[in-house]
């Protein structure tokens, strides 16, 4: 007994032994030269491949930045820290970059909205807009609510909130996964250090956009008169002027007659409303989510 | 029923309740005149036209508003006499909302076309005709709108031999072509008559699902004047939808991406071939239609002739509105018709049914898995594999469903009809076709 | 004027009530739930059989694996907070094959193990209904014949008949290996009644050949499988026993004598069938159900068990999605220049 144990054990063990000589060889042997940086580069990015650098996820964009010396601060999602550390590996100081948000242009969340119809497909924007007049919202500029740039948020940083997408500023890190994504072009890359956004995207005419919705900015340039500097037309959109953005007080200042120009954090927090008509009659059933 | 020609059967189909006893026994009736029309200015697939009438200018009945923006569109012609309001919006079948010249009338209703009539067009010049039928704006009438004048202008190495006349209707609930065909049997044969002798062809076939006897019957009797023979094919959706009806009746099936001319075939819808025929023979563009209103929550379900710019609302009121709730309005059938959300969309070109369904009727959306039953694969008319593409789709594989032909699929709706998880498969797929479509325009600007 | 009084008195659809979605508009009203409920209709026939032939203990053995399996799902769903899915009847479905499958002396916690096998290991984990890459029944069977081989080869004679106790038709053949006139006598025309009405032992819903196949031929009418399956399997194993028979008698009874024996004619039926973990194509069907019956008959004639028709299943099944690749349907129109030809208008063949 004891010595078939101990041979099967001296089996095993030499195996073992051979194995690992084996493999201690060919990792020698066949060893591929990668430049360390490139790993101590990828290390300090975010690793999330989001792709917002416009290469093929962290590990691409991490031996471009040492091969090719391509600028860590196209990297959205860094940090100033993260990028102050990989200059340091790389030796080359990292360029200034502004710390940009995204930010969903619409107000009208389900409670705040006009609906037009009882939408019953599949719970995806992009498929929605396929069907005629898309999603069961009367506006059809505004947010659809089905969550695709939540489902494309690799950092989780989008929220639908009673038929809205509200962006969580602290979470964002500003790839532009959204924007691409969002079939109303509702969503923008813009400086994070605005705090407050005009929340309407409609071009619909202005008394049309009252019917259809609760905080609709009308387009009466009241806020344009109170600041030309602040605010300014945008291809029939009023829009805050992001390279000199007003501060948090100058909706108070304005009073905008929809509340349309709204502060970021009282946005979010509207949003979170409870909402307060009855859930449609169809609602349409809840789509088996999407493994992304 | 006999078949004068041998017929051929396609892979697939189904027989969904037809709902066609509501509407067609009844005659079509001819709207009364309305005070205000809101004419659609693109009414066609292809190029927008541009509107060549201003606000306040008075027009005849029939007179040019606006001129085409390319070969591949079609003219919009003023549907009475009156004047000319203002450019507005009006919802579209296929969703948002597009221009539209207003119209209103001044109660005489007088023609105007500017259009000559050619009552002689058998030594008429084959070039004149096909103007005549450019200038009076004529399109498929059967649901797609693409310009008939490009239809008839097949490139010059095409060898066309066979006209092929959809009088098929396999749309359940719509009766616009059956009351054509029986009312106007003589319009429509004169009408491929003349489309025949622009193609310079002498084969013409009229495929009509066996459900219309009286139209068979109808047809069959003044065919032989106009060389046209009448086929009874099987009642199966989707008997009507081109690819089929051509495999139908020759046996001949286009090749994936192909067109019917490549298989020597021209498909034109019989209201088409009405129009054709009231356009030479009359001088009359287009600018009415037959209708079907149907639906069981509709009162008087029946065909209309709608003049375009009527809007649905007041096609209902022509029909006694509604008299139980409709869950859903659509415009066209129930296989491919659109829902619409408003009753302010306007009566096309293509506008072969409005149709109201009630809440029992309507299809019931859910997202539950593909259960690989395999019975969409069955009922495919193109032998596509639509649930396990669907599920390529649901998890944004698109390059896998294209390679799987997803661009094949003409969403005739046959597999989400017979799906028991209720998947929405056409809208799946119309998802991916519209991605693919985009990459491919992606991938085309960036090669210029 | 009149006519703006008229059109008031009429009612129209109101918009903002109306339901949005794609087309069609219309469905033909079968859901999973009807496919289910007809394929336990489709059922029935083996399950009175079982019960004729087994009585209380087949009784025992449904009850047992059908409420197992219907608790088995529901508890999942609840503990993973999903909507219940058992309305479907799925669960139903699962139970009772599995209850079918099952020796007639199953102690209870035998029913339930294969339940919960079948339905939380091998249907939800995956993903639940649709996903699930093996059919449940025949991988809960095979997981109790390998982990508790004892209890699931206790044979009992059917209460109505005079067999020996602890046989079952298949376990004969291993038992007389090797002579021919054992297996002549095997495939006499009277045994071969015997199997063909059920008189034998064996699991509780697979001894009735005619049971199953009153059901299988519903299943067929009602549209339910795609015939292709049975079809391949039940033909292979014709042929397959046929030629292996007449080159070897002593090694192996006549082909009849395999179809109606063992589990050849529920598995071909109801469990191969499956049309969550079987080809979708047609022709994918035909090679799906070759494949089956190849397994089964190297099983039955060379492997160490009797029985193979379940480990076969479970093979095949994984074999699905290559199954469903080689099969492949070409489009309507599709012809082999035509795709040239498509290529070149696209521009990725100049």
């Amino acid at each position: 007994m004891l010595i078939t144990i101990l041979v099967s054990a001296g089996v095993v063990a030499a195996v073992g032994l051979i194995l690992g000589a084996l493999i201690g060889f060919t990792a020698k042997k066949f060893e591929v030269q990668t430049d360390p940086k490139i790993e101590a580069v990828q290390e300090l990015l975010p690793g999330a491949n989001c792709g917002g650098c416009g290469y093929a996820g962290c590990a691409d964009f991490a031996s471009a930045i040492v091969t090719k010396g391509a600028d860590p601060s196209g990297c959205s999602a860094c940090s100033d820290a993260m990028l102050a550390k990989i200059a340091e590996v790389t030796g080359k100081a990292a360029g200034k970059k502004e710390k940009m948000t995204a930010v969903v242009f619409c107000s009208g969340s389900f409670s705040r909205s006009a609906r037009a119809a009882d939408y019953n497909g599949i719970l995806d924007c992009r498929s929605a807009s396929i069907v005629a007049g898309g999603g069961g919202k009367a506006c059809r500029f505004g947010c659809l609510g089905y969550g695709s740039c939540a489902r494309a948020c690799p950092f989780g940083a989008i929220e639908i909130r009673d038929g809205l997408a509200v962006v969580h500023p602290e979470l964002c890190r500003a790839c532009g996964k959204c924007v691409n994504v969002c079939p109303r072009k509702l969503i923008r890359l813009v400086p994070a250090s605005a705090p407050i956004h005009v929340y309407c995207n409609s071009l619909e005419k202005p008394a049309k956009r009252r019917k259809f919705c609760k905080n609709p900015c009308l387009a009466c340039k009241k806020c344009i008169r109170t600041d030309e500097n602040h605010m300014q037309m945008q291809a029939g959109l009023v829009r805050v002027n992001y390279s000199n953005p007003p501060e948090a007080s100058f909706v108070e200042q304005v009073k905008c007659p929809t509340g349309a120009l709204q502060v970021e954090e009282i946005h979010r927090k509207i949003a979170a409303l409870k909402p307060v008509e009855p859930a449609p009659k169809a609602a349409p059933a809840p789509k088996k989510e999407e493994s992304k | 029923m006999n078949s004068p020609i041998r017929t051929w059967r396609f892979h697939g189909g189904v027989h969904p309740a037809d709902g066609k006893a509501l509407s067609n026994s009844v005659p079509a009736q001819r709207a009364p005149l309305l005070e205000r029309y809101t004419v659609a200015i693109q009414q066609n697939i292809g190029a927008p036209p541009k509107p060549v009438v201003q606000k306040g200018d008075t027009v005849k009945k029939g007179q040019l508003i606006a001129e085409p923006g390319g070969f591949v569109s079609a003219p919009v012609h003023a549907p009475t006499s009156g004047t000319v309001g203002d450019i507005v919006e009006v919802p579209g079948a296929n969703g948002g909302a597009i221009p539209a010249i207003e119209i209103i009338s001044d109660g005489k209703d007088e023609w105007g076309s500017g259009l000559d009539p050619i009552p002689n067009w058998k030594n008429t010049d084959r070039e004149i005709l096909k103007k005549r039928i450019a200038d009076a704006g004529i399109v498929g009438m059967g649901g797609a709108a693409f310009p008939t004048h490009v239809k008839l202008s097949p490139p010059p190495e095409k060898v066309i031999d066979t006209l092929i006349l959809n009088g098929a209707e396999c749309e359940p609930y719509l009766t616009a072509d059956h009351r054509l065909m029986l009312e106007r049997t003589e319009a429509v044969l004169e009408g491929a008559a003349i489309a025949a002798k622009i193609l310079r062809v002498d084969r013409v076939f009229l495929g009509i699902e066996e459900n219309k006897p009286d139209a068979i019957a109808a047809l069959n009797e003044k065919a032989g004047q106009y060389g046209v023979t009448v086929v009874p094919l099987h009642v199966r959706y989707p008997q009507g939808g081109e690819k089929q009806l051509i495999y139908a009746l020759t046996g001949r099936s286009v090749a994936t991406g192909g067109l019917p001319m490549d298989v020597g075939c021209v498909v034109q819808n019989v209201g088409s071939c009405a129009a054709i025929r009231d356009a030479v023979v009359e001088g009359h563009p287009l600018i009415e239609r037959y209708t079907t209103v149907t639906g069981t929550p509709v009162a008087n379900p029946g065909t209309w002739i709608l003049r375009f710019g009527t809007t649905v609302e007041q096609a209902l009121t022509f029909a006694g509105g509604v008299k139980a709730r409709a869950a859903k309005v659509i415009m066209g059938g129930p296989m491919m018709g659109f829902a619409q959300t408003s009753l302010g969309v306007t009566v096309t070109k293509n506008s072969s049914g409005i149709l109201l369904l009630q809440w029992k009727e309507t299809a019931e959306y859910t997202s539950n898995p593909c259960i690989r039953c395999g019975r969409c694969v069955r009922a495919c008319p193109m032998k596509l594999l639509p649930g396990p593409v669907s599920v390529m789709v649901e998890s944004e594989n698109y390059d896998e469903a294209e390679k799987n032909y997803v661009m094949d699929c003409m969403e005739c709706g046959v597999c989400t009809f017979v799906c028991p998880a209720k998947r929405p498969l056409v809208q799946h797929f119309r998802r991916a076709k519209a991605e693919i479509n985009a990459k491919r325009r992606a991938a085309k600007a960036k090669q210029a | 004027m009149s006519e703006e009084i008229e059109k008031n008195n009429i009612a129209l659809p109101e918009p903002g009530s109306l339901v949005l979605s794609t087309s069609p508009h219309v469905q033909d009203g079968d859901s999973i739930a009807r496919i289910m409920a007809k394929v336990l209709i489709c059922l029935l026939p083996a399950v009175a059989a079982s019960i004729w032939f087994f009585r209380f203990d087949a009784v025992r053995i449904l009850v047992y694996c059908a409420s197992f399996c219907i608790f088995a799902e529901y508890g999942w769903t609840l503990a993973t907070r999903q909507a219940a899915t058992i309305g479907d009847y799925s669960a139903l479905v699962t139970g009772v094959i599995l209850a079918l499958n099952l020796p007639p002396g199953a102690p209870w916690w035998l029913c339930l193990i294969g339940s919960v096998f079948a339905i939380i290991v091998v249907k939800e984990l995956f993903g639940g209904l649709g996903q699930n890459p093996f059919n449940p029944a025949a991988a809960a069977r095979v997981a109790l014949l390998v982990g508790f081989a004892g209890p699931m080869t206790q044979w009992a004679a059917p209460a109505t008949g005079s067999l020996v106790s602890g046989a079952t038709p298949l376990g004969a053949i291993h038992a007389v290996q090797g002579s021919a006139d054992a297996m002549a006598q095997l495939g006499a025309p009277d045994n071969l009644m015997k199997l063909f009405l059920g008189n034998v032992g064996g699991s509780i819903g697979e001894t009735s050949a005619l049971a199953i196949l009153i059901g299988g031929l519903g299943l067929m009418a009602f549209r339910l499988i795609k015939w292709q399956i049975p079809l391949a399997m039940i033909a292979t194993i014709f042929v397959f026993t046929g030629i292996v028979h007449l080159a070897a008698p002593g090694l192996t009874p006549g082909p009849l004598y395999h179809i109606l024996s063992g589990g050849v004619m529920i598995g071909a039926f109801f469990m191969a069938t499956d049309m969550v973990t079987s080809p979708i194509t047609p022709l994918g069907a035909l090679v799906f159900g070759g494949v089956i019956g190849v397994l089964t008959c190297i099983i039955r004639i060379w492997g160490a068990y009797p029985e193979g028709v379940s480990f076969s299943i479970v093979i095949a099944n994984a074999l699905v999605p290559l199954i469903d690749r080689m099969c492949y349907i070409r489009p309507f129109g599709w012809h082999s220049h035509s795709v040239s030809a498509l290529n070149i208008r696209r521009g990725e063949i100049k």
